[in-house]
C-alpha cells in the first residue's frame, strides 16, 4: 500500500503495516511448549501436540521469511532497514554466544572446581571421610570403583580428539573458507563461483552432521558414553548436541540462500541475508573450535 | 514542525483495524507499549494477590489459611510474576512508548518482532499461571529454582521451565529491538550524548538482558535434562554440584536486578529535571554511572550465595566488587540531589514518587551494602532482612519509579489530565503503607526470622502483624491507582502538548495524545 511511496523517498521513514505473523508465531511456540511438556510428562498424545507445534513453527518460518524476502525483492527496504537487520542479527548471535557460555561455564566449573572438591580438595574436603578412596579425576562418568551414586552408567571411554572430531574440525574450517570464497564471488558478480562454493559449503555442513551422527552412535553404543555418564557425559552431549543443532539450522539457512542465489537474488552491494547466514556459520565454526579444544582435546 | 505533516498524512496512516484484530496484528509501538503496560498492571494485581495470601498467613503465628506447600507456591509465584510479569514488562512498555518519541524515530526498528515479543510474553504467563492448577501445584522452590528442591516439583516442572524459555526469548527479542532502535533510528542531530537519560538507561538495560537471559535459559535447560534425561550437572553422584546452578542462576540474577532498576534510574532522572526546572546535574556522569553499574553487575553474583561455602578469595572478591557498586550509585544519588538543589521545585504526583524513590531506594541501597559484607551476610542470609532489602529497592524503588513514569506520561498517552488530588492521595497511602509493610521486616530479619516460612516463633508476632497491616494497606491503595488510570483513559481535562512546565525531551513537542505515528520524517534536533 503505502510501501511503494516510502521506498523511493529516502527522507521518509519505512513503517510496516499490521501483521498476523507474530501472533501466529506465539501460538506456534505455545503449542510447541505445551507439547514438549506433555511429552516429557508421559501424557498420551503429548507427542502429537509436540509435532503439531513443530509443524506450526516451520509454517511460521516459511511465512515470515517468505514475507520478508518478498518485501525485500520488491525493493521496499531502504538502507536504514538494512542496517536494522544487520544489527539485529549481530546481537542475536551475541545472545547465542552467551547461551553457549552457560554450558562452557558448567564444563569449566565441573572440571576445575566441583570435581576436585568432591575428591577432597579445598576446605570442604568431607568426601575423604564419606567416600574413602574416591578420586575426582576428569573425565568423570560417575562409574567404576569411584562410583558415587546410582544414576551412573557402567564403564565408558572418552571420545578422542584426533579421530572423528579432528575430521569434523577440518570439515567445518574448510566450509568457512568455501563460504568466504562464495562471498567474494558474490561481491565480484561471479555467480557461477558463488553457486558452486555455496553448494560446497552446505554439503560440508551436512557431512559434518553425518559424521557427528556416526560419532554419537559410536559413543552411545560402543564407548558406553551416554547422557547419563556422569558430568562428563552431560557436558559432552549437551555442548556438542546444542552445537550440532546450530549446525543443522545454519546448514538449512545455507541451503535456502543457495536456492535464492540460483534464482538470482542478491546484488554485489546488498545481500544482507547472505551475510547474516555467513556470520551465523562463522559463529558456529568458532564455537566448534572451543568444543574441540575444551571438550575433546584437553 | 512534525505536527503539520501529520494532519495531512493522518487519514491514511491511522487506518488501523478496530476491535481485537488491532491488538493481535498491530506493529505500532504505542499500541504494543499500551499492551505491555496493561499486561504489567494485570500481573501487578495478580502478583499482589499472591502477596496478600502470604501476608494473611503471616498475620499471626500458626497455620491459619493455607498449607505450607501452597504457601511456598505463593512465595515462588509472587516473585516470578512480579519480576518477569510486572516490573520488566512495565519498563518494556515504557520503552516502547517513549524511546521512539524521545529519539525522534517513527517506531521501533523491528516492529513485527516487537509484537512477537509481547505475545510470547503473554503466552509464557498463561503457561506459568496454569501451573497453579496442575497436579502437584505450581513450583514451590522459590523463584531462584535451586536444585535439588526444584526437581521435586510435580507436573508443573517442565511447564515452568518452558515458560521461562518463552519469557527469555521475548526479552531477548525486545532488547535487540531497543538496541537497534537506539543505534539506528535516532533523528539527525540526536547524538548519543544528547539522548534523554531514560533512553540511555534502557540502552544499557538491553545489553544486560541480551547477555544474561541466554544464561538463564542454559541454566533451566540443565535443570530440565537433569530431571528428564539423566544428566548430572547438579548431581554430585555424577560429579556435578547443585552450587553450580546457583552460580549460573545468579550470573543471570544479579544483572537481572539492574535490569529492573536501571530504567527506574532513567525515569527518575527525567522527572527530577522537569519538576526542579533545572537540567540534570552531571548528565555525562549519569550516563557513565549507569554503564559502570551495568559492568559491575556481571562480577558480583556470588554475593547472593556467601553461605554455600566458597574459597576465602572468592568471598573477598565478591564482597569488594559489590562494595564498588556503591560508587556509581552514589554518583547518581548525589547528582539527583544536586539536580533539585536550588531548583524551583513543585510537587506534582510524578515528583512526589520520584522523591520518595530517592529516599527509599537509598535505604535499600544501604542495606545492600550491609549484605555485601560476607561475614555479616552469614547472619543475614535467608532472613527477613534480605526480604526487606530487596523489597525496598524493588517496591519503593522500581515500582515507585514506574508509577512516577505513569503519572508523568499518562497525559501524553491519553490526552487527558488525571485526577491530581486522588493521585496525591494514592502517593501518600502507598508511601506510608510501603514503609509500614517493609521497614519492620528489617527488625524481624535481624532478630533471626527466616524467609519463606508459613509459620514462625511467637517472638516475631508483633512486627509480622504490623507488616501485614502495611501489606493490606499497600495492596488496597493500588486499586486507587487502577481507578485513576481508567478514569484518565476515559476522559478528563484536555492535556496540552507540553503537559508540564517546559519539560525536556522531544516527546513534549508532539500533541497529547501523541499521534498514532509520531514522526513521519525525521524531526530536527539542535
Amino acid at each position: 500500500m503505502a510501501h511503494a511511496a516510502h521506498a523511493h523517498d529516502p527522507h521518509k521513514y519505512y513503517i510496516p503495516h499490521g501483521s498476523t505473523l507474530p501472533f501466529f508465531g506465539s501460538v506456534a511456540l505455545l503449542v510447541l511448549m505445551i507439547g514438549a511438556a506433555l511429552f516429557l510428562s508421559h501424557v498420551t498424545g503429548g507427542g502429537w501436540v509436540l509435532i503439531a507445534g513443530l509443524a506450526l513453527l516451520f509454517t511460521l518460518f516459511y511465512r515470515w521469511f517468505g514475507t520478508v524476502i518478498a518485501e525485500n525483492q520488491a525493493g521496499i527496504y531502504n538502507m536504514q532497514v538494512d542496517r536494522s537487520f544487520r544489527m539485529g542479527m549481530m546481537w542475536f548471535i551475541f545472545s547465542e554466544v552467551m547461551f553457549f557460555a552457560a554450558f562452557f561455564g558448567a564444563l569449566f566449573y565441573a572440571r576445575q572446581l566441583s570435581l576436585p572438591w568432591l575428591g577432597g580438595d579445598g576446605a570442604k574436603g568431607v568426601t575423604a571421610l564419606l567416600h574413602p578412596g574416591f578420586e575426582g579425576i576428569w573425565p568423570f562418568g560417575g562409574s567404576g570403583p569411584d562410583r558415587l551414586g546410582p544414576n551412573a552408567g557402567g564403564e565408558f571411554e572418552v571420545m578422542h580428539a584426533w579421530g572423528l572430531p579432528a575430521i569434523n574440525t577440518a570439515l567445518l574450517l574448510t566450509s568457512g573458507v568455501t563460504l568466504t570464497i562464495a562471498h567474494h564471488a558474490l561481491k565480484d558478480g561471479k555467480r557461477g563461483i558463488l553457486n558452486l562454493f555455496l553448494a560446497l559449503t552446505f554439503i560440508l555442513g551436512f557431512t559434518f552432521l553425518g559424521v557427528q551422527a556416526y560419532e554419537y552412535h559410536h559413543a552411545w553404543t560402543e564407548l558406553g558414553l551416554q547422557l547419563g555418564t556422569g558430568v562428563y557425559g552431560s557436558t559432552f552431549f549437551m555442548l556438542t548436541g546444542f552445537h550440532g543443532l546450530h549446525v543443522t539450522v545454519g546448514a538449512i539457512m545455507l541451503l535456502i540462500i543457495w536456492f535464492r542465489c540460483l534464482r538470482g537474488h542478491f546484488t554485489p552491494e546488498r545481500h544482507f541475508a547472505f551475510e547474516g547466514v555467513a556470520w551465523y556459520w562463522h559463529f558456529v565454526d568458532v564455537v566448534w573450535l572451543g568444543l574441540f579444544v575444551f571438550v575433546y582435546w584437553l | 514542525m512534525a505536527h503539520h505533516e501529520h494532519t495531512a498524512d493522518h487519514a491514511h496512516h491511522d487506518d488501523k483495524p478496530q476491535g481485537i484484530t488491532r491488538w493481535l496484528t498491530t506493529t505500532n509501538h504505542k499500541d504494543i507499549g499500551t499492551m505491555y503496560l496493561v499486561f504489567s498492571l494485570a500481573m501487578f494485581l495478580i502478583g499482589g494477590l499472591f502477596a496478600m495470601v502470604i501476608r494473611a498467613e503471616l498475620f499471626q503465628p500458626g497455620l491459619q489459611f493455607v498449607d505450607p506447600g501452597f504457601f511456598n507456591q505463593m512465595t515462588t509465584m509472587h516473585a516470578l510474576v512480579m519480576v518477569f510479569g510486572a516490573v520488566m514488562p512495565a519498563t518494556v512498555g515504557l520503552a516502547n512508548w517513549m524511546i521512539p518519541m524521545q529519539i525522534g524515530a517513527p517506531d521501533m526498528a523491528l516492529p513485527r518482532m516487537n509484537l512477537f515479543s509481547f505475545w510470547l510474553l503473554f503466552f509464557a504467563f498463561m503457561l506459568l499461571l496454569s501451573t497453579l492448577f496442575l497436579p502437584g501445584g505450581a513450583p514451590a522452590s522459590g523463584w531462584t529454582l535451586y536444585p535439588p528442591l526444584v526437581l521435586q516439583t510435580g507436573n508443573a516442572f517442565p511447564v515452568a521451565v518452558f515458560a521461562i524459555h518463552l519469557m527469555g526469548a521475548s526479552s531477548i527479542m525486545g532488547s535487540i529491538n531497543v538496541i537497534v532502535t537506539i543505534m539506528n533510528m535516532r533523528a539527525p542531530g540526536m547524538s548519543l550524548l544528547k539522548m534523554p537519560l531514560f533512553s540511555w538507561s534502557w540502552l544499557i538495560t538491553a545489553y544486560l538482558l541480551i547477555a544474561v537471559m541466554p544464561v538463564l535459559a542454559g541454566g533451566v535447560t540443565m535443570l530440565l535434562t537433569d530431571h528428564f534425561f539423566a544428566t548430572s550437572f547438579f548431581n554430585p553422584a555424577g560429579g556435578g554440584d547443585p552450587v553450580l546452578f546457583q552460580h549460573v542462576f545468579w550470573f543471570f540474577g544479579h544483572p537481572e536486578v539492574y535490569i529492573m532498576i536501571l530504567p527506574a534510574f532513567g525515569i527518575v532522572s527525567e522527572i527530577l529535571q522537569t519538576f526542579s526546572r533545572k537540567p540534570i546535574f552531571g548528565y555525562e556522569a549519569m550516563v557513565y554511572a549507569i554503564a559502570s553499574i551495568a559492568f559491575l553487575s556481571f562480577i558480583v553474583w556470588a554475593h547472593h550465595m556467601f553461605t554455600v561455602g566458597m574459597p576465602l578469595a572468592g568471598q573477598m572478591f565478591f564482597t569488594l566488587s559489590t562494595m564498588l557498586i556503591a560508587i556509581p550509585t552514589g554518583v547518581k544519588v548525589f547528582n539527583w540531589t544536586a539536580t533539585m538543589w536550588r531548583g524551583s521545585i513543585s510537587f506534582e504526583p510524578p515528583m512526589l514518587f520520584a522523591i520518595a524513590f530517592l529516599f527509599l531506594f537509598t535505604i535499600g541501597g544501604f542495606s545492600g551494602l550491609m549484605l555485601a559484607i560476607a561475614p555479616a551476610d552469614f547472619q543475614y542470609h535467608d532472613t527477613y532482612f534480605v526480604v526487606a532489602h530487596f523489597h525496598y529497592v524493588l517496591v519503593p524503588g522500581a515500582v515507585f519509579a514506574i508509577m512516577a513514569a505513569v503519572y508523568y506520561w499518562l497525559p501524553k498517552w491519553t490526552g487527558h489530565m488525571y485526577d491530581m488530588k486522588l493521585a496525591n492521595f494514592h502517593f501518600w497511602m502507598s508511601t506510608i503503607f510501603v514503609n509500614v509493610l517493609f521497614f519492620p521486616q528489617h527488625f524481624l530479619g535481624l532478630a533471626g526470622m527466616p524467609r519463606r516460612i508459613p509459620d514462625y516463633a511467637t517472638q516475631f508476632a508483633d512486627w509480622n502483624m504490623v507488616s501485614s497491616i502495611g501489606g493490606f494497606g499497600f495492596g488496597l491503595s493500588q486499586l486507587l491507582f487502577v481507578y485513576i488510570i481508567i478514569k484518565a483513559a476515559r476522559g478528563g481535562q484536555k492535556a496540552t502538548a507540553e503537559v508540564w512546565d517546559n519539560p525536556p525531551g522531544l516527546e513534549w513537542t508532539v500533541p497529547s495524545p501523541a499521534p498514532y505515528h509520531t514522526f513521519d520524517t525525521a524531526p530536527e534536533v539542535k
